[in-house]
């Protein structure tokens, strides 16, 4: 039993791995394809740099693709997190926005609080991330409104927000560049010697917190009694009220985690100390929607999402050194978007390699040669998992047919 | 006499399993032939392979005593074979004319000629006495309306070949009545009907004949007339099935569950009527009380104002003496109920997790498999194991079978298991056997009385008379939201219980 329950999870593992690559060189494709019709001539160049760009300036390269990882992983984990749990939170750019204030607005006022400022600060944004994911976990828990618009919502309403607060506190607002100020030295992350090995980069410990909470939010998920109620509400509302979880609740501290996840990578990224500030512009913080391809190419799970964003980051920091080479800015922009934007085509991949396969797959699994009463695959009776039950097919062809049999 | 169609020494096998061992299966026009077998018994392939989704290893198929290749569904239809599904395949906001001519519109230069259509939807229902409002929307009427407009399509496609797949599964024992007719007129009319069931007293009812599969093997066809329901169900199932449950006189004990003056109003705007109006009654350690009813009279809700889903609006519920009525559902689960949802899926399962997993959907955060907030994977999986043992569950991978992935017999023995493991002192149990075959119903019928007899206090919701009558002790009939009469079964007859269903006779609740 043991060696057919491994050889099942290898199976199902190598699936989404598979996918997710095949995803990956469509998108890296179909780049290759734009970047042939902007500038044939330096085509094969640019394509080689935005491969092995990141590398070219040994440890440098790589320090800078974690910092860029960084806020990512955030995004991408309050994605992924949401989607386990059966939420689809389109409000990290948003809940990232608002930590970001809340971090950069205690890295300016608080300026007494000594060598914790930092860890305050990213407490901070932590809290406003979770409070501002939590309205639409509200709408959605009370009066089940999809919070995919409650989310889409909150995302203007916290740049807005932002925006206003920047502007209208002369403490925070830097008129000249119009955006905020320079936060204090003692509210930026502290390198703890990564900048020793990775010499020249910005990375900081702001990647080690960001591995930390996809580990954190692993074990959360797998192994905790809280994970089990979160994820058994996502998959079914009425069975987890039915064993008295209470459903309510678990959808909102489904949506303030997600939120607290975002909130997160907002501080990260403006309390790294590189030169960032929270620009007065009508434009949603992009992170957040970055989160939603690394959260699809990570296939929701923590590690898998980890790995996707420190991709996304090499992808973005080899186009950086994209300017090289005759392209303009905006190309290595959209080039950069249809990599990764292909990239959240995993499931759909996925999808596809699961519908094709899945009648060989039914075949092999269902019946085990000693169970007593098989189950007979049958388009007409046996249900795809995840699927309207197959026997569809029968229903479906026999309604197209035209005027059946002649005689009467 | 002619057959109509002939599927001689059909073989089908799947990797590892022959589906179909050399099945032969003859329909005489103008008859009903039943085809009985369990779940998995091999019925379903055989009917694929007669609708051309799969092609057969050996064997051939005969329409009219040609023999024919049939490469698919519309081919089939052409042939005058058509089928009705046990879920309907109906266009939910389009009327019931739009649903029989979907597919088949008479149209003229691109517009389509209703008047033409709703012409012969009107006689076709006449000549079969088949009721339709053929401008009624299908989200609006009645299942067994729904199904009539299943049938009517199959007749208006001039199909003579009628198969139900399990019909009666979703109907009301009126309405079963009712189809059962309709089965006679249209056979009295020239069809030839193939019914599928597993249901011995809907075929002793209306079929000619009966073919049994077992297996995957062809086991005989009998005369219906001749054999006996016991016969049949042997063929079947390969052994003797006791259909009368075995039960001693019920020894009622202590109170365990009192309801007072209970009501709950309906949430939409405007229903004034209670869904359920003052219902009072009490269940007692040791006894199996049945609630009858016609569905939709106010049981579903009663249930789940007992076990909390639903909140209501007035009166009492005490559990073993202790007032329940504001408790959250987690405090009754963990203080002695226990809850065979009605719908499976909805309530029942998450379905995308494992058994093991399900298992344990009340009990997950007990000290039994938590420490300090983390799962205790160990005794999780023991303990599925143990029952997966003990109600001999089947799935593909053990423990860790999705359930989604699992047969609905075996889907409900997870429930059953998990029910009964956590012995609890008042056991509601709603439709426990749908969807069963006999064998698994015995053994669920079977729980149930071992359950009652361990000294537990048992509610049975059940649109099935006979499982009502054989397995109660005391039967409550709902009748509009009203408990109308409180029955001995063994002063009643199924004829007199079906009365007090309707509301046309009353007792004293």
């Amino acid at each position: 039993m043991d060696k057919i329950r491994n050889g099942k999870r290898n199976i199902s593992i190598n699936l989404g791995l598979i996918s997710s690559i095949f995803a990956i060189v469509i998108g890296l494709l179909v780049g290759f394809v734009i970047l042939l019709i902007s500038n044939p001539a330096q085509a094969v160049d640019g394509f080689t740099t935005i491969l092995t760009g990141a590398l070219s300036e040994g440890m440098k390269g790589i320090g800078q693709v974690l910092y860029y990882a960084t806020p990512i992983i955030c995004t991408g984990l309050s994605v992924g997190f949401a989607f386990k749990t059966g939420l689809f939170n389109i409000g990290a750019s948003g809940q990232f926005t608002i930590g970001a204030f809340a971090a950069v607005a205690v890295g300016i006022l608080c300026s007494n609080l000594g060598s914790v400022h930092w860890i305050v600060a990213l407490i901070a944004a932590v809290f406003a991330g979770a409070i501002w994911a939590l309205i639409p976990g509200i709408l959605k828990a009370m009066v089940n409104i999809n919070e995919v618009i409650a989310c889409i919502m909150t995302n203007y309403i916290g740049m807005y927000l932002v925006n206003w607060l920047v502007k209208d506190t002369p403490a925070l607002f830097n008129k000249v560049e119009n955006r905020s100020k320079p936060v204090a030295s003692t509210a930026i992350i502290p390198k703890a010697g990564l900048n020793k090995i990775f010499a020249g980069s910005y990375v900081n410990l702001g990647i080690v917190i960001a591995i930390a909470a996809a580990i954190i939010i692993y074990v959360v998920l797998t192994k905790t009694t809280f994970g089990f109620e979160l994820r058994a509400v996502g998959f079914n509302r009425d069975a987890s009220k039915y064993a008295g979880i209470n459903e309510k609740k678990s959808i909102m501290l489904s949506m303030a985690i997600s939120g607290a996840l975002a909130g997160l990578g907002g501080g990260l990224f403006y309390l790294a100390g590189s030169g960032q500030y929270i620009e007065v512009v009508d434009e949603l913080a992009s992170a957040g929607f970055d989160g939603i391809s690394v959260a699809l190419l990570g296939l929701s799970h923590p590690l898998g999402i980890l790995l996707a964003a420190i991709f996304v980051a090499y992808i973005k920091q080899g186009g950086f050194y994209l300017q090289l080479f005759e392209f303009s800015n905006e190309i290595i922009d959209i080039i950069i978007a249809v990599i990764i934007y292909f990239s959240a085509f995993s499931m759909i991949v996925r999808t596809f390699i699961t519908k094709r396969s899945h009648r060989k797959r039914e075949n092999d699994t269902t019946h085990m040669p000693d169970s007593a009463s098989p189950q007979i695959p049958s388009p007409l009776h046996q249900p795809i998992p995840g699927e309207k039950p197959g026997r569809d097919a029968v229903g479906d062809l026999s309604e197209t047919n035209e005027n059946g049999g002649e005689q009467k | 006499m002619e057959y109509i169609i002939e599927m001689l020494n059909i073989t089908k096998e799947f990797p590892g399993i022959i589906a179909n061992d050399n099945i032969t299966l003859r329909l005489k026009k103008g008859e009903i032939l039943a085809l009985l077998g369990e779940n998995g018994a091999g019925k379903s392939t055989l009917m694929s392979v007669l609708f051309g989704l799969y092609q057969p290893e050996k064997g051939t198929i005969k329409v009219k005593g040609e023999e024919v290749k049939i490469n698919g569904p519309v081919m089939a239809n052409a042939l005058g074979i058509g089928m009705v599904h046990q879920h309907f395949k109906l266009v939910h906001n389009f009327t019931v004319l739009q649903n029989i001519i979907l597919g088949v519109e008479t149209v003229s230069g691109g517009f389509l000629k209703m008047e033409e259509a709703r012409q012969r939807v009107i006689e076709l229902s006449d000549k079969y006495h088949l009721h339709v409002d053929p401008d009624a929307y299908i989200q609006d009427i009645s299942v067994g309306m729904q199904q009539r407009v299943e049938i009517l399509k199959m007749l208006y496609k001039n199909n003579e070949i009628l198969i139900f797949d399990e019909p009666t599964a979703v109907l009301t024992p009126q309405e079963i009545d009712e189809l059962m007719n309709i089965m006679r007129n249209l056979v009295k009319e020239g069809k030839s009907i193939l019914f599928i069931t597993h249901k011995l007293n809907e075929i002793k009812a209306v079929a000619n004949r009966c073919s049994v599969l077992r297996r995957g093997k062809y086991i005989g066809t009998v005369d219906v007339a001749a054999t006996e329901k016991e016969e049949m169900s042997e063929m079947m199932v390969g052994r003797k099935v006791n259909f009368k449950v075995d039960k001693t006189e019920a020894q009622p004990g202590d109170t365990v569950l009192k309801i007072s003056n209970l009501t709950v109003n309906s949430k939409q705007k405007g229903n004034k009527k209670p869904l359920v109006h003052d219902v009072s009654f009490e269940v007692k350690k040791g006894e199996i009380v049945s609630i009858a009813g016609i569905d939709g009279n106010g049981q579903s809700e009663l249930i789940e104002a007992i076990t909390g889903l639903l909140k209501n609006d007035h009166g009492k519920i005490e559990l073993s003496g202790q007032d329940i009525t504001k408790e959250k559902i987690r405090y009754r689960n963990t203080h002695g109920l226990s809850h065979i949802p009605e719908d499976r899926h909805k309530h029942g399962l998450v379905l995308d997790y494992s058994v093991e997993d399900n298992l344990v959907l009340q009990e997950y955060f007990t000290e039994k498999y938590q420490k300090g907030g983390f799962i205790k994977r160990k005794p999780i999986r023991e303990n599925a194991n143990k029952l997966i043992e003990e109600y001999d569950i089947r799935s593909g991978q053990g423990a860790i079978t999705t359930t989604r992935s699992m047969s609905g017999g075996n889907q409900q023995k997870v429930i059953i298991a998990r029910e009964i493991n956590r012995k609890p002192d008042l056991l509601i149990a709603v439709q426990p056997t749908r969807g069963l075959d006999v064998g698994a119903i015995e053994s669920v019928h079977k729980q149930l009385v071992k359950e009652r007899d361990r000294g537990s206090a048992v509610i049975l919701v059940s649109f099935e008379l006979d499982e009502v009558m054989n397995l109660s002790d005391r039967i409550l009939v709902m009748y509009e939201g009203e408990i109308v009469a409180n029955l001995n079964p063994k002063d009643v007859s199924i004829q007199e219980l079906g009365l007090y269903m309707a509301g046309s006779k009353r007792g004293k609740a």
